[in-house]
């Protein structure tokens, strides 16, 4: 292919100068369900070509789909989330085009009566404001299946010399969430894009509906980019830059397309309505198979299935049980805790951030908390290579090793042997606790036992303590922690060992 | 023909669960019939016999062990080859599907299955159900057991052919705008509609999914609804299947040969009972309303005004769904292939797949369909379909207000002559004028045989149409007429079938 000769993109400033951007997003979700969206085929990322499918994923002749009940409770949980309103009937439709990694050549989808609607997302921006993105609607449908263009160069269909196609993805439940469109963002356009995604990733992470991996294309974004001249309200002609995977790729091919479009446009060009492709490596965008610009989908409802119809008491329970935004909660956390702005960065970044509240939230206080989980775990998950929440501990555990702690049953240095054991798989905290035999030595009359054995075995040392040496102490409990392999609370020792001397042991 | 393929499946049931003959022996008779026959009727696609004969083993030898699994335990039954079987081709009598075999029984022939019925075959149709002759074969017509120059009537001729010339004494259709009750007319059977819903259409090849029905033929009205409940009830594959008890249509059977029609008020649609129709069908029609009379039943005239638009709505509606149904058949994944040459892309093997393996009928409803969906089109054409519907539905209620069940003759004609109609498409719509508003509002409605006409000496059909979840009254009615018919007749309608003239094969 041939890429397109680009007029020299402008600046974002230089664009504003004369044009007001119009942005509209599509972002696609797909729904961590067990099951596919009208099978019951497994939902699973990386497996095998061709393993999860059957008559009804892969349109065989006479198959029929059913509707997944989970899917629809994921919708309707993003829609909420979303501010949306939910439809209180609510049909599938058919979108009708031919593509062979889709098996029935069409898709079942929403046309005109989405399941949620009308909603609004307040995105927090870096300078600390909010910008409220406008929810047109999210519908439900499913994805298609994946073709792997073998023997070209770009790994295009054009070019390639013949196709794979792997249909485990085809049937699998996906969120389509459209915003109204975006109108004066001026430069903050690319930003606002990249906030708008990330936020709403962090929402839906936050209900646990969808993986929101956009590496992996559980997350997929589509921005649409056109220009109008300063002032006007009629929106200039659009293109739509499809499947734009990372944050940083968003914001990237906002600006780039805004740059684009100005250059076409002040060189006296108009801007084709198209589909475009990001280029991850140059950051450009290049315009995609020429088709013709108005595709005719022939939506008309989908006669296989019956609407779907929820309950008012249903979607209430699940507004009920929405969770907190994640930047509300982030918030709430740096006030309770008192933590900076920079100590919360360094949480987020870290990834600690709810791993610490989910250990403030099993018992453990805040400082404890974040200390194990920055220092030591942090040591501990940079040795194994592996981030923070993958290592083999929860925060339930550390809470319990910081509780045991609290109670004098650890000292420190136990405590990160327990970690230890816990990372190594030996089971909970109390069971390394157990199996190690690694509890401090509480028992005073064990303990006076070992205190009066040192005292006796060094007379000496013994007389200069009496003699109002304590410092000399030092070396009796040395001996002490000696003999009980360091499992005595060294201060506690010291004091036994003072009250021995003065009671003329 | 043996005597056994001249027997009633509930008798055939009787004897073989009594053990007085073996299901072994009543398939292979069958299967017999079907070779002497069929080359020249050609209403079979496929047969296995062995397959069949072991089936009938399975039986037979559950039976002796004191198992019976259904009523119709041991009973041979031919299924439209538009019906998913995963140990038989299933061909929709297109090229487009050349070689496939469905990796997966549908729900009806698991439900044969589990009941003990033994599959003999697969039957003839018009290419994926689209026509009212079976000319549209892609695998040659079904010839008519009455007159061998005659069309069989469609789509399912040939499971109406099958099972009226003694190749089976039950088969499994589908109906989308009349293609069981019009062969079943046509041929002199009895043919079922269901209600919308009630048969499951997991596994049935999809032309027009908010319209076709699965539905049983059978010689007698009992037979049909012996069947009709093997096949019928709820199925959680199919999410348009209705969550209630089937209509209880056997007991409905056994009630109307049993009793009168007194109280039961029989509505005459003036719409479909005129002027229109072939005068030995009118005069076979009036003769069976007067049985009605005769029975005790209150008969009375009613207007369907609507009844005039069902026939261009459902030429809009139907391909419509057909247009978006069939664009899976695209050689990707399964069936024929064309232009895989290395040269072609993918795109024009798409084309050329399509081009070759679509009949003339097909292709036709595709663009059609295609047509009436597009942008500029949609509101005038599919959108006002689906308003004559409506309207469709309110006069089927209003109808039912009033009456227990309604009735016109199936088709207004009687079988025509083979190619008489194949390059007049409007002519070979109208044939569906009486059948086609049950299926767009999704009632019951089964055709009975009402004698032969005096024109040409071919069976007429008697339709009765049942509200959506009452098909039990048609049968009730249908029974009591059948029993009025054969003791005035003195015979048995069934053994009036003519001998068929054998043929050479017409494939
Ligand atoms: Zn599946």
């Amino acid at each position: 292919m041939t890429s397109t000769v680009d007029a020299a993109p402008y600046t974002v400033e230089e664009v504003c100068e004369r044009f007001d951007p119009v942005m509209g997003l599509e972002v696609h979700v797909e729904l961590n369900t067990a099951t596919k969206m009208f099978c019951g085929c497994r939902n699973e990322f990386g497996a095998e070509p061709n393993t999860h499918v059957c008559p009804v994923c892969l349109g065989l002749p006479g198959s029929l789909p059913r509707v997944n009940a989970r899917a629809v409770e994921g919708a309707v949980k993003i829609g909420l989330a979303l501010n949306c309103q939910v439809r209180e009937r609510s049909g599938f439709a058919r979108k009708n085009y031919f593509y062979p990694d889709m098996p029935k050549n069409f898709q079942i989808s929403q046309y005109d009566d989405p399941i949620v609607f009308d909603g609004h997302l307040d995105v927090p921006l870096d300078d600390g404001s909010t910008w409220r993105v406008e929810i047109e609607r999210a519908h439900m449908e499913e994805d298609t299946g994946k073709s792997l263009h073998m023997g070209g160069a770009t790994g295009r269909i054009h070019g390639a010399s013949y196709s794979l196609l792997d249909y485990n993805r085809a049937g699998v439940p996906l969120i389509e969430i459209v915003t109204r469109p975006i109108l004066g963002a001026g430069t903050r356009a690319p930003e606002i894009a990249r906030a708008y995604v990330s936020a709403l990733r962090d929402v839906i992470q936050g209900l646990g509906v969808s993986d929101v991996r956009m590496d992996q294309g559980s997350m997929r974004c589509d921005a649409n980019v056109s220009l109008m001249p300063k002032g006007a309200t009629e929106f200039g002609t659009r293109t739509e830059t499809k499947n734009v995977n990372s944050l940083r790729s968003v914001e990237r091919a906002v600006r780039y397309e805004m740059g684009r479009h100005a250059g076409v446009l002040l060189s006296g060009g108009t801007i084709t309505q198209e589909t475009r492709h990001f280029d991850e490596q140059s950051g450009t965008t290049s315009a995609g198979r020429p088709k013709e610009t108005f595709a005719d989908y022939r939506f008309f409802p989908e006669p296989d299935l019956v609407p779907i119809e929820p309950s008012a008491a249903w979607v209430e329970e699940l507004r009920a049980g929405l969770p907190e935004r994640p930047w509300e909660r982030r918030a709430r956390i740096q006030t309770e805790w008192g933590i900076s702005d920079e100590e919360l960065r360094d949480l987020v970044n870290a990834g600690a951030l709810d791993l610490v509240a989910d250990t403030v939230e099993a018992g453990a206080p805040a400082e404890s908390a974040r200390s194990w989980w920055v220092s030591y775990l942090t040591q501990q998950a940079n040795t194994a290579g592996v981030e923070l929440a993958e290592l083999a501990i929860t925060p339930a555990d550390v809470a319990r090793v910081i509780a045991l702690v609290a109670e004098g049953t650890l000292t420190n240095k136990l405590a990160r042997q327990v970690v230890d054991g816990v990372l190594a798989g030996e089971g909970a905290p109390d069971d390394v606790v157990a199996g190690r035999g690694l509890a401090v030595v509480s028992d005073d009359s064990a303990l006076t036992a070992a205190v009066d054995e040192a005292l006796a075995a060094q007379p000496a040392i013994a007389e200069k303590i009496r003699s109002g040496k304590t410092k000399a102490a030092g070396a009796i409990v040395g001996a002490v922690m000696k003999a009980t392999r360091g499992q005595a609370d060294a201060a506690r020792v010291q004091s036994l060992v003072l009250e021995r001397v003065a009671a003329g042991s | 023909m043996s005597e056994l393929t001249r027997l009633s499946a509930a008798e055939i049931a009787r004897r073989v669960q009594a053990r007085e003959v073996s299901s072994v022996e009543v398939t292979r008779a069958h299967l017999d019939r079907i070779e002497a026959v069929d080359g020249g009727l050609n209403a079979f696609l496929h047969v296995d016999r062995e397959v069949a004969l072991a089936a009938a083993e399975a039986v037979d030898a559950e039976i002796a062990a004191g198992t019976v699994r259904g009523p119709l335990a041991g009973v041979p039954v031919a299924i439209k080859d538009n019906v998913a079987t995963s140990d038989m081709p299933t061909t929709c009598a297109s090229h487009i599907l050349d070689g496939w075999r469905p990796p997966y029984d549908a729900t009806v022939v698991r439900r044969l299955r589990d009941g003990g019925l033994v599959p003999l075959g697969k039957t003839n149709l018009d290419e994926f159900a689209m026509g009212g002759s079976n000319e549209n074969s892609a695998f040659g017509p079904v010839r008519n057991p009455w007159d061998a120059s005659r069309v069989s009537g469609g789509s399912s001729g040939g499971s109406a052919t099958a099972t009226a010339a003694g190749e089976t004494p039950l088969a499994i259709g589908s109906d989308t705008g009349g293609s069981i009750r019009q062969p079943g007319a046509f041929t002199g059977i009895v043919g079922v509609k269901p209600t919308y819903g009630t048969v499951s259409r997991y596994g049935l090849v999809a032309f027009s999914s908010s319209l076709d029905q699965i539905g049983s033929f059978g010689r007698s009205v009992l037979d049909a609804a012996l069947l009709h409940e093997v096949i019928g009830g709820h199925d959680p594959n199919d999410q348009t299947s209705i969550d209630a008890p089937l209509p209880p249509v056997v007991e409905a059977a056994y009630a109307g040969a049993r009793g009168d029609l007194a109280g039961v008020r029989v509505g005459v649609v003036r719409e479909l009972s005129g002027e229109g129709n072939q005068p030995g069908v009118l005069a076979a029609f009036t003769d069976a309303v007067r049985v009605l009379t005769d029975l005790g039943a209150d008969v009375v005239e009613v207007d369907c005004p609507s009844f005039t638009y069902a026939v261009p709505a459902y030429y809009l509606i139907a391909p419509s769904e057909a247009s978006s149904n069939l664009a899976r058949f695209d050689a990707m994944r399964y069936g024929l292939r064309i232009g895989d040459d290395g040269s072609h892309s993918t795109d024009e093997v798409m084309s050329l797949t399509r081009e070759a393996g679509f009949g003339p009928e097909v292709k036709r409803r595709i663009m059609i369909g295609t047509h009436a969906l597009s942008a500029g089109a949609y509101d005038a054409l599919y959108g006002k379909a689906q308003k004559a519907r409506t309207l469709i539905v309110r006069d089927f209620a209003a109808a039912f207000e009033y009456c227990d069940v309604l009735v016109s003759p199936t088709v207004p004609v009687t079988a025509f002559p083979l190619g008489e109609r194949v390059d007049d498409p409007v002519a070979m719509y109208l044939a569906d004028l009486c059948t086609i508003p049950t299926n767009l509002a999704g009632n019951a409605a089964l055709s009975v045989p009402c004698g032969v006409s005096a024109d040409d000496g071919l069976p007429v059909g008697l339709q009765i149409m049942a509200p959506a979840l009452a098909d039990d009254r048609a049968y009730r009615v249908a029974a009591a007429y059948e029993l009025a018919r054969d003791t005035s007749s003195g015979t048995p309608f069934a053994e009036t079938i003519p001998e068929p003239a054998v043929l050479e094969t017409t494939s």
